[in-house]
């Protein structure tokens, strides 16, 4: 799926609405790190990635993993922007029997390629994932997204060391750096920093950008694909809360939906739904 | 009596399925020469990934592998694959239900001197309350070839438990492995003991060993405990007054416990023999099933002991 860059803006301030729209409806949800999120999603999915809408099993697709899986609002809108789910659905978020789980579910939605949500388990599905991929000799990219705080995890640190060891450059991995955690800032619940030396050590490929920034985003990912033999760890910084006044940098909205009010003034400033 | 080691057999059939897969891989961590997945590794060293010792990136890996079409393979000790990684074969594995074979072994008592912390006495409990998730406890070297070959063809997840020893040989080639089947080994008049993996062995000689003191008990291979044999059991219920449940494994939440769960209403007595709730210890593997009064002897004397007892 290949729009221009110009029109990227456009696309992510509906994914912006529709997702707080879904954690509204739904009454809970995490806003903060799914709107964070999206716009490196965004440009994966209507700039870089190569997929077809009409066949989530097709073999050669790039594929993309959410491994913060609570920021799967942002996911079920990019979907709902691509025709997979309707309009009704959206009210059904974290709702029983719906395809839009509190976490991704692949048995609901094959197109989410992973139910996460257990964090830290994301990388080490990808490594798998790209891993068969070079054993095919197939050409897609797996890109994988985890969350700064995520990276905590121990598991983390085991999938980033096999990538390196089975020489991954076809797997891409985005750190959304937002640097705020449940309980806090990263930096003073469990201290991530230096997160990029961290990652070269490891033996990755390190590229940092501003996350929300397209052209930054599409060109990391460019600089990703022509390294050779060591897979690729794009530390996007980003703004936990993006594109929301009142949610930027609040750490309470990472869990937390917003009320009726602070909706109605987020609808404000998010544009309002163009659909209608 | 010959006897075979179960992951001997694992490496070999490995092997042979290895030429007739070309889209099955194996993964290990770190313990490929006890695990005997190195006998794939050097076969086909292009299919076969040593991820260290990182147990819950081996069952990721896996589950992405899988997601790929391929079958995969992941094997490591049953303390770890079932308990050290139970995050990631119940999130990544269990619950979309990819297409990995986790064959665990050094089960239970097995474990031998590596004592206490390497004795998974837990694990089919572990793994048996995970849906999608399906329980294999083979009793001897041919049953672990025919588990192998089966589960291969059979999509999904599985958990096969095996014993680090050589083991007598129960079956003759002619056996053949059904899920959720059990196979009366042995007819019985005053009841029957119900065992899987090494205790199977051990429940026929418990039963020579009682026919001596005129007490005649059948022996049931239940090696599928999940899905359990519900038809044989209900047969078993209404046909003997005593079954004796028998596994290396805790008696809460395995073989025993899932007889339990399914045991028709009947006067039939299920009795759990196995480790009382506790954890390992060190030794050698004979001396261990005399510690948890788990040898031929000690199973027979507890048998004849419930039954005299509740003759008097």
């Amino acid at each position: 799926m290949k729009y221009e860059i110009e029109k990227l803006p456009e696309i992510a301030r509906r994914i912006r609405y529709n997702t707080l729209y879904m954690i509204t409806k739904a009454g809970s949800g995490h806003p903060g790190g799914s709107l964070s999120a999206v716009d490196i999603m965004v440009a994966l999915y209507f700039n870089i990635m190569r997929y077809r809408v009409d066949d989530p099993f097709w073999e050669d697709r790039d594929r993309f993993i959410l491994s913060k899986g609570h920021a799967c609002p942002a996911l079920y809108a990019i979907f709902y922007e691509l025709g997979i789910i309707n309009r009704e659905e959206l009210d059904t978020l974290r709702k029983p029997g719906s395809r839009l789980q509190g976490h991704p579910d692949i048995k609901k939605l094959p197109w989410a390629e992973f139910s996460s949500g257990s964090l830290g388990q994301g990388l080490s599905f990808a490594v798998g994932v790209a891993l068969a991929g070079k054993i095919d000799k197939k050409d897609y990219y797996t890109f994988v997204l985890i969350g700064d705080g995520e990276s905590q995890e121990g598991q983390v640190w085991e999938a980033a060391m096999s990538a390196r060891k089975f020489r991954l450059d076809h797997l891409i991995g985005i750190t959304d750096r937002n640097g705020l955690q449940i309980d806090g800032d990263t930096e003073s619940v469990m201290p991530l920093d230096p997160l990029a030396d961290k990652w070269r050590a490891f033996g990755w490929n390190v590229i940092e950008i501003d996350g929300h920034n397209f052209s930054q985003i599409i060109s990391a990912v460019e600089k990703a694909k022509e390294n050779e033999g060591t897979p690729t760890m794009i530390i996007a910084h980003t703004t936990k809360g993006k594109g929301v006044s009142f949610m930027e940098n609040v750490v309470d909205f990472h869990g937390k939906a917003p009320s009726l009010k602070e909706w109605e003034s987020a609808m404000v400033e998010l544009g309002g739904d163009s659909d209608e | 009596m010959n006897k075979l080691a179960m992951r001997d057999v694992y490496g070999e059939t490995l092997v042979e399925l290895g030429k007739i897969y070309p889209n099955l891989v194996v993964l290990d961590a770190d313990v490929s020469k006890s695990t005997k997945t190195i006998s794939f590794a050097k076969t086909f060293p292009d299919r076969f990934f040593d991820v260290g010792i990182a147990e819950a990136n081996l069952m990721g890996i896996s589950a992405g592998i899988a997601s790929t079409g391929k079958i995969v393979f992941a094997s490591t000790f049953s303390v770890f694959a079932s308990g050290r990684a139970y995050d990631q074969v119940r999130q990544s594995i269990a619950y979309p239900g990819r297409n990995v074979k986790i064959v665990a072994t050094h089960c239970g008592v097995s474990a031998g001197e590596d004592g206490a912390m390497h004795q998974a006495f837990e694990d089919i409990a572990l793994m048996r309350s995970m849906p999608n998730m399906r329980v294999i406890v083979p009793s001897d070297g041919i049953e672990t070839r025919k588990v192998i070959e089966k589960i291969a063809e059979i999509s999904g997840p599985f958990y096969v438990r095996l014993a680090r020893p050589a083991t007598p040989v129960i079956f003759d080639e002619s056996y053949e492995f059904k899920l959720g089947k059990g196979t009366i080994l042995r007819e019985g008049r005053d009841g029957v003991i119900v065992a899987c993996g090494i205790m199977t062995y051990i429940a026929l000689e418990s039963a020579e060993i009682l026919l001596r003191d005129g007490i005649d008990i059948g022996v049931v291979n239940m090696s599928s405990v999940k899905p359990i044999d519900t038809e044989l059991v209900s047969l078993l219920s209404q046909r003997y007054e005593y079954i004796f449940s028998c596994e290396d494994h805790n008696i809460i939440g395995g073989l025993g416990s899932a007889i339990g769960e399914i045991l028709p209403p009947t006067k039939a007595k299920l009795i759990r023999i196995g480790i009382n709730d506790e954890f390992g210890d060190s030794g050698k593997f004979e001396e261990l099933l005399r510690f948890y009064k788990l040898d031929p002897i000690s199973v027979s004397e507890k048998i004849r002991k419930v039954m005299l007892d509740d003759r008097i």
